[in-house]
């Protein structure tokens, strides 16, 4: 391991917090490996032996693991992961556009980083999002209802260092490195930034407070609503 | 025409609705003062006796799966929370932990109390950190608040709550692969028995509960089996979250009583795209096959989609117009399913690799006329072979498209090319290009 | 028993017999890849997919599974009714729609691979595959092989990840050195490769040249003793051994089922040669002993036998040079050398068989009249024999494996269990035997095994099994009725073996010698032993009690012995390897043996003799349970017996010990009822202290080190662990090293430097070398061996 002692105090203390939270030490794996991508970046050899002697495994078994789960890199990420989902729905919705404007606007292919180091472009799978379709994550925050100009907007005003607001996520979107902190389980404060919801999230809400049904919650006393509302004819 | 009945859904939107002060304002752990004082037995008859169904997928009542936990004997037993929401098109909990953690946070509770658990997980797709600092919060609310840790509210039960995060994997929903991984280790299906009942987390006795599920408990604990079960049909009681995603005028989440159509959904929508024709949707999500038009008067419970030869699923409605390929639909389904397959078994593994390069072929204009046949029989190669449902879902989409579509399959052979003009599709005007 | 009916048979079988096994006894063999009977169920590989039946409600009214099941996961239920390829349209639909997918990324090199003709996935291919494959896009294919150790190797595009090796390692000897990577179409088994899995090495350490290998900082690279059984287990053609790949055809090779020389396990192996040249060993299917797993040794170490230093020609020592010649004139100068000696000594070594030691015992009492015979060519001691002699020789079939790892709990003391316990350490393991370890500190192998450590410096065991008797049942319950095993270097512990005996009797305990060469006890049994005759019994043939190993060196040095003859033993084993060169020099040598080794610089006369693959013989193994195996090659080589009967005749005394069914019949007319030779009784010595810069020895052999019989075999050596010096904290805090920096250990006779490494639950003044390992042969370089005061030096730089 080639880390400074100071970061391999401070990658000790956090990795005793983390198993701190679980039954079994080995819990702590997956965090540890966000963790880790928070220093360098990426799940480099170093963050193989720490995980490894850490948690008394092999560096074959990490490895194992960290080359399972697609959110942990094998080469250092760019300062901003740039997620454009490409699964069926949002791929075709315009997803795919999306990813070929961003792609040719960063002159990188799926998985490269761009050579300042900035930005890494992914193709990602359905990011349980589809009613915003098409989707782009910054770092895991939601971009929602992408245009291939929107995104490059993105791209633009994140180069250019100007304020760059996910759709449902913090006032700014955080680095990588910070998010991967942050998916250690340190939190970062930001909970109470963004909206509660976007628009499709409540659409059938509202559209049925809008036809007058019950706002079940609304009254505060949180009374169920009368059975009536719903329609038994639905059960033939 | 039935109605929305905002539950679940009911507090989204609303100004810090994440918060616990906003979640005690209205109605919030109401329900976990009523369960504290119950028979932790009693609670567990009251969501038997609803009728509530698992809500991540496969329908399992939820009461039931509870009851299957062996008596104590003195050692740990946990709850663990299914919030690794990655079936394509399903976009539910992800927006119910975003803007209500604290429901599904009460349901943990309420649900721990009852089972005798003292340690919960949330198992957390790890690619929604929004959602993660959200949910982290409201533990850390819960747990100012002596909603959390030792002696909850005086009843004398403790509960700790470890909200974790995956880190990219779909299989990691499927329960044992999520508890492997939630082991630190790779996220691959455990062979059963033992069940997680038995030897889930740990080897100690585990449930494994989806997020709309769990948060469904308190409306079923504050307001009775028998209100939930007059909700819904016989067989699927109570309200779920509809999901409305592609080609519709308002997409969103619709949260209405079991049995609601697809055709009423549609309306409520404000129908398919203007100027479009509904080609075909997926009911639960890609994993179940496709329905068209024709199935527009299914009742969206899970009998009747079963009955209609598809699966009600996470009720993740996609919809798709004259526009769409389908072959380039499927093909891209099936490319998820290779990514996503966990390899520990070979027809999931091998089988959704030879699709994908078939389906990739054809679709770029490369198929051959006995592709159609291999395309018809690897499917039956997967399905009831693999390890786990990853596997038997896999080829749905494929299936039943065949079904349906057999000559858009033919015109791409023909062709050597695919017919379909792809932006004609986007949501945005493809000029901005 | 459950009864249940597969393809139409009915059969019993024990419950819990899982489908696959329960169809085997039926005599139905259902493809597969990832089973295996010794390692848990996984259900991976789908290819043993049947249809299953079983009886449902009150009047056990059949119900079918809805889809095919794995018959290597589940287990036979009464009444349940199987159907496999045999009889059903479904299991034989899924087994084919299976074998196809796992076909389709399978290279078509059977031709080149080593596997061929012994592949199981060749053969499933012929029953269950297409005939042609439908597969027409891109294979998955890699860049090969990847070396996995030094000795395996792997091609990945073979591979049908049935991780039939990834759960051996993991379940069976607990090393994970290799462990399935990446996801989907793209796993693979493999180490931390960087290079293989793409990842960017640490900023500014590109340079590094320690990256070419396996990078010792990513982690333990030891892959364990027992990798080798991945090889024989993998059902593709996807692992190989270094030292077997490309080197034959399996259809060209003669397969003799054997018994392994290297422990005294004497494990059951496979010799397969090819027209007269041993080119691979395996594991044999022994279910109480080995199982069908062997140690690395035992499989990769038999070039020794066939080294270059392998005599095929008597040799005889004339004008100081040694020169081949006849077998009658090397006979004839043989016995003039024994003929015309005033006094002789017997050194036949610890790796005979027991038809070879019962000769040398015939040979030396009854031809050379002398008693001075001794089979340890190792530390020994007196109280030692008379341990041997009281307890352990003629007592038979004692203790067995089964016994030892079913045991409410094991001592071991002397013994370290993976580096010294071969196959019995996977045997320990698998059953989760409560050990407690009477060590100096908690070995890999120890804490492997879950074991308790009772730290006891070496030479203290004595005293501590003293204690332990004191205390008996009632002081020391969680130890009743244990097993206590006494490792063979506990000769170097005054009192240990007096007391262990004691101990054993207040514990209500059974007591377990424990020697590590193959060839010990066998030689106990024939008596070759001072004052020892076959079957333990006591000398009754009027000659005057004889030298043991360290009197006779002693006795040769000063010339009181004039002529000894030699078996198979190397010299720098020997407790004092410059004494007994110098002794060796003095006297006359006849020596018996494989190779030239170290006696071609002594010895006058030298005697070629088969090694065990080329003669018939017996081992007897710890439990002493007889282990006889044949001969495996045809061969002019003859056995120590056949040469000493020769000799005897010469010497105009001929015996009867020329063959197998000779020394058979003498044992099979002993008569019980001898006397047994009293119990040692030697009190253990006091605590010896040590002053700065000074420790106390310990050290013990690593199973894979620089024994001659692992010569001419660089992959396992390759693959052995680094030796290391590995002492206390208190100790390390002392010298200001710190794991990896060099220590410098010395006698008066001569220094040993070797990287260091803490060990945190070592007693404070202890310090442990690997006794015969690259850089460390602590016998011959420091002359001194466990218990001894060391001298100790922290240096700056390795290998100065």
């Amino acid at each position: 391991m080639s880390y400074a002692p100071e970061t391999l105090r401070a990658l000790k203390r956090d990795a005793s917090q983390i198993m701190a939270r679980y039954p079994s030490p080995r819990s702590a794996l997956l965090p540890m490996l966000h963790l880790t991508q928070s220093i360098d970046g990426y799940v480099s050899p170093d963050a193989i032996a720490f995980c490894a002697e850490t948690l008394d495994l092999t560096a074959s078994e990490v490895s194992a693991v960290a080359t399972f789960y697609s959110q942990f890199k094998r080469q250092p990420n760019g300062q901003y992961t740039l997620g454009v989902c490409i699964t069926s729905l949002c791929g075709l919705m315009g997803g795919d556009a999306i990813y070929e404007r961003l792609s040719e606007y960063l002159g990188v292919g799926n998985d490269q980083t761009t050579d300042d180091g900035l930005f890494t472009l992914e193709k990602i799978e359905c990011n349980a999002a589809c009613d915003y379709a098409p989707v782009m994550m910054v770092n895991w925050e939601f971009f929602d209802n992408q245009t291939p100009t929107s995104a490059v907007e993105v791209v633009e005003a994140l180069r250019a260092g100007r304020p760059c607001r996910p759709t449902r996520g913090p006032d700014q979107v955080p680095t990588f490195k910070e998010v991967s902190r942050t998916l250690a389980g340190f939190d970062d404060g930001l909970a109470n930034q963004g909206p509660s919801a976007g628009a499709p999230s409540v659409v059938g809400k509202d559209l049925a407070a809008a036809q007058g049904g019950t706002s079940v919650v609304a009254d505060a006393a949180g009374s169920a609503p009368a059975p009536g509302a719903a329609d038994k004819e639905a059960d033939k | 025409m039935t109605a929305l009945m905002p539950l679940l859904t009911s507090r989204w939107g609303n100004p810090e609705s994440w918060t616990l002060k906003a979640y005690e304002a209205t109605g919030g752990y109401e329900a976990l003062a009523a369960a504290l004082k119950m028979e932790p037995a009693a609670i567990i008859d009251t969501v038997k006796d609803s009728g509530l169904r698992g809500r991540g997928g496969a329908g399992f009542p939820t009461g039931v799966k509870w009851s299957f936990l062996p008596p104590p004997d003195g050692g740990p037993r946990y709850l663990v929370v299914n919030a690794d929401e990655s079936e394509p098109g399903t976009c539910k909990d992800i927006p119910l932990m975003m803007a209500d953690p604290h429901s599904l946070l009460e349901g943990v509770i309420i649900t721990s109390f009852a089972i005798g658990c003292h340690h919960a997980f949330i198992y957390l797709r790890g690619e929604v950190v929004h959602v993660y600092r959200r949910l982290l919060n409201a533990v850390r609310e819960a747990k100012q608040a002596g909603l959390l840790g030792n002696n909850i509210k005086g009843s004398g039960f403790d509960l700790e709550v470890t909200v974790h995060t995956g880190a990219g994997a779909y299989i990691c929903g499927e329960e044992t692969a999520l508890l492997d991984s939630l082991e630190g280790r790779r996220g691959q299906p455990r062979l059963k028995p033992p069940f997680p009942a038995v030897a889930g987390l740990y080897a100690r006795p585990t449930v494994v509960n989806n997020v709309e599920s769990i948060a469904s408990v308190p409306w079923i604990v504050k307001n009775g089996a028998d209100w939930w079960k007059s909700i819904g049909t016989e067989k699927s009681t109570g309200v779920a979250i509809y999901s409305l995603s592609g080609h519709v005028e308002r997409p969103g989440q619709y949260e209405a009583p079991l049995g609601i159509t697809m055709r009423e959904l549609l309306e409520l929508a404000g129908g398919v795209r203007q100027g479009h024709q509904l080609k075909f949707w997926m009911p639960g999500g890609s994993s179940t096959p496709m329905f068209t038009p024709e199935q527009l008067d299914v009742p969206l419970d899970y009998d009747s989609v079963a009955a209609a030869g598809s699966m009600l699923g996470t009720r993740a409605l996609q919809c798709f117009d004259e526009t769409v390929c389908v072959v380039r639909a499927v093909s891209r389904w099936m490319d998820f399913y290779a990514h996503e397959s966990c390899g520990k078994c070979t027809p999931c593994r091998e089988g959704t690799f030879w699709l994908r390069s078939v389906l990739r072929r054809i679709e770029a204009g490369g198929g051959r006329p006995e592709d159609m046949q291999i395309l018809q029989d690897i499917p039956k190669s997967i399905v009831g072979r693999a390890f786990c449902p990853l596997g038997d879902g896999a080829p749905s989409a494929l299936t039943s498209s065949l079904k349906f579509f057999p000559e858009e399959y033919a015109r791409h052979i023909e062709l050597g090319a695919c017919p379909f003009d792809h932006a004609a599709s986007y949501l945005f005007e493809a000029v901005t290009l | 028993m459950v009864t249940c009916t597969i393809d139409g048979i009915e059969i019993d079988v024990p419950k819990g017999t899982l489908i696959i096994r329960a169809a085997e006894q039926a005599g139905i063999m259902i493809p597969r890849f990832c089973d295996h009977p010794l390692l848990k169920p996984v259900a991976a590989c789908r290819q043993c997919l049947v249809d299953v039946a079983s009886p449902f409600g009150p009047e056990g009214k059949l119900r079918p599974f809805p889809k095919p099941q794995p018959a290597c996961a589940i287990e036979v239920t009464p009444g349940m009714v199987v159907g496999t390829q045999m009889t059903s349209a479904a299991a034989k639909e899924a087994q084919e729609q299976v074998a196809e997918l796992v076909l389709i990324n399978h290279p078509l090199d059977c031709p080149v691979c080593d596997k061929g003709g012994e592949c199981p996935l060749q053969n499933q291919a012929m029953s269950t595959g297409r005939p042609v494959s439908r597969f027409v896009d891109k294979k998955n294919t890699f860049p090969k092989p990847l070396s996995l150790t030094p000795q395996i190797l792997l091609d990945r595009e073979r591979c049908v990840l049935c991780q039939r090796c990834t759960r051996f390692a993991l379940q069976i000897p607990g090393d994970p050195f290799i462990a399935l990577q990446m996801r989907g179409a793209n796993q693979q088994i493999g180490t931390f490769d960087a290079d293989v899995l793409g990842v960017a090495p640490v900023a500014g350490e590109a340079a590094d040249e320690s990256t070419g290998d396996v990078p010792a900082v990513c982690g333990e690279p030891f892959a364990g003793y027992f990798a080798g059984n991945i090889v024989q287990i993998c059902p593709v053609g996807a692992l190989t051994s270094a030292a077997y790949r490309f080197r034959a055809r399996p259809f060209d090779l003669v397969s003799t089922a054997s018994v392994a020389e290297h422990d005294a396990n004497c494990s059951a192996i496979r010799i397969d040669y090819r027209r007269g040249v041993v080119l691979r060993r395996q594991a044999g299917d022994d279910p109480t002993l080995n199982q069908e797993w062997i140690s690395d040794k035992d499989r990769f170490g038999f070039r020794w036998q066939t080294a270059p230093d392998r005599l095929d020609k008597p040799l005889v020592r004339r004008d100081g040079e040694l020169v081949e010649v006849s077998w009658p004139v090397a006979i004839a100068a043989a016995a003039e050398i024994l003929g015309q000696a005033k006094t002789t000594a017997v050194l036949p070594g610890g790796r005979l068989t027991l038809e070879d030691a019962y000769a040398y015992g015939v040979f030396a009492r009854r031809v050379l009249g002398t008693d001075n015979v001794d089979f340890r060519a190792r530390v020994s001691s007196a109280e030692e024999a008379q341990f041997l002699a009281h307890h352990v020789a003629g007592s038979g079939a004692g203790v067995s494996l089964e016994e030892l790892i079913a045991a409410p709990s094991v001592v071991l003391a002397g013994f370290e269990p993976e580096e010294e316990g071969g196959i019995l350490y996977l045997r320990l393991r698998e059953a989760g035997t409560k050990v407690y370890a009477l060590a100096p500190f908690a070995s890999r192998g120890v804490q492997r095994l879950g074991g308790k450590l009772i730290r006891c410096l070496p030479g203290q065991e004595g005293q501590w099994l003293s204690e332990l008797a004191a205390l008996g049942k009632a002081g020391k319950p969680e130890l009743a009725g244990s097993v206590i095993v006494v490792g063979e270097r506990l000769a170097s512990s005054p009192g240990a073996f007096s007391n262990a005996l004691k101990a054993a009797a207040a514990l209500d305990a059974k007591l377990v010698w424990m020697p590590r060469r193959a060839g010990e006890r066998a030689a106990l049994e024939a008596g070759l032993l001072p004052g020892l005759r076959l079957g333990g019994r006591a000398a009754q043939d009027g000659l005057p009690m004889g030298l043991d190993l360290a009197g006779s060196v002693a006795a040769a040095a000063a010339g009181e012995i004039d002529t000894i003859l030699f078996g198979g033993l190397e010299v720098s084993d020997l407790p004092d390897p410059h004494l007994a060169r110098e002794a060796f020099a003095k006297a006359k040598v006849v020596a018996l043996g494989v190779r030239r080794g170290a006696v071609e610089s002594f010895a006058d006369v030298i005697l070629p003799v088969a090694p065990p693959q080329e003669k018939a013989g017996t081992f007897i193994n710890w439990e002493g349970r007889v282990r006889p195996f044949p001969q495996v090659l045809v061969s002019t080589a003859v056995s120590d017996a056949k040469v000493l009967a020769r000799l005897a005749e010469a010497l105009g005394k001929p015996q009867p010990i020329g063959s197998v069914a000779a020394v058979h019949q003498a044992l099979a007319e002993l008569k019980p009822g001898a006397e047994r030779a009293p119990a040692p009784a030697v009190a253990p010595p006091p605590v010896r202290p040590t002053g700065a810069g000074e420790a106390i020895l310990s050290t013990w052999r690593m199973q894979v080190d620089c024994a001659a019989g692992l010569d001419y075999e660089p992959y396992l050596a390759a693959s052995a662990p680094a030796p290391l010096v590995r002492m206390s904290s208190e100790l390390a805090r002392e010298l200001g090293v710190k794991d990896s920096d060099p220590v410098a250990v010395s006698t008066k006779r001569g220094q040993i430097v070797l990287p260091c490494k803490v060990e945190a639950t070592a007693a404070a003044n202890l310090i442990h070398l690997p006794a015969k390992s690259p850089g460390s042969w602590v016998l011959e370089t420091l002359g001194v061996t466990s218990g001894a005061v060391v001298q100790l030096a922290a240096l700056k730089e390795v290998g100065q």
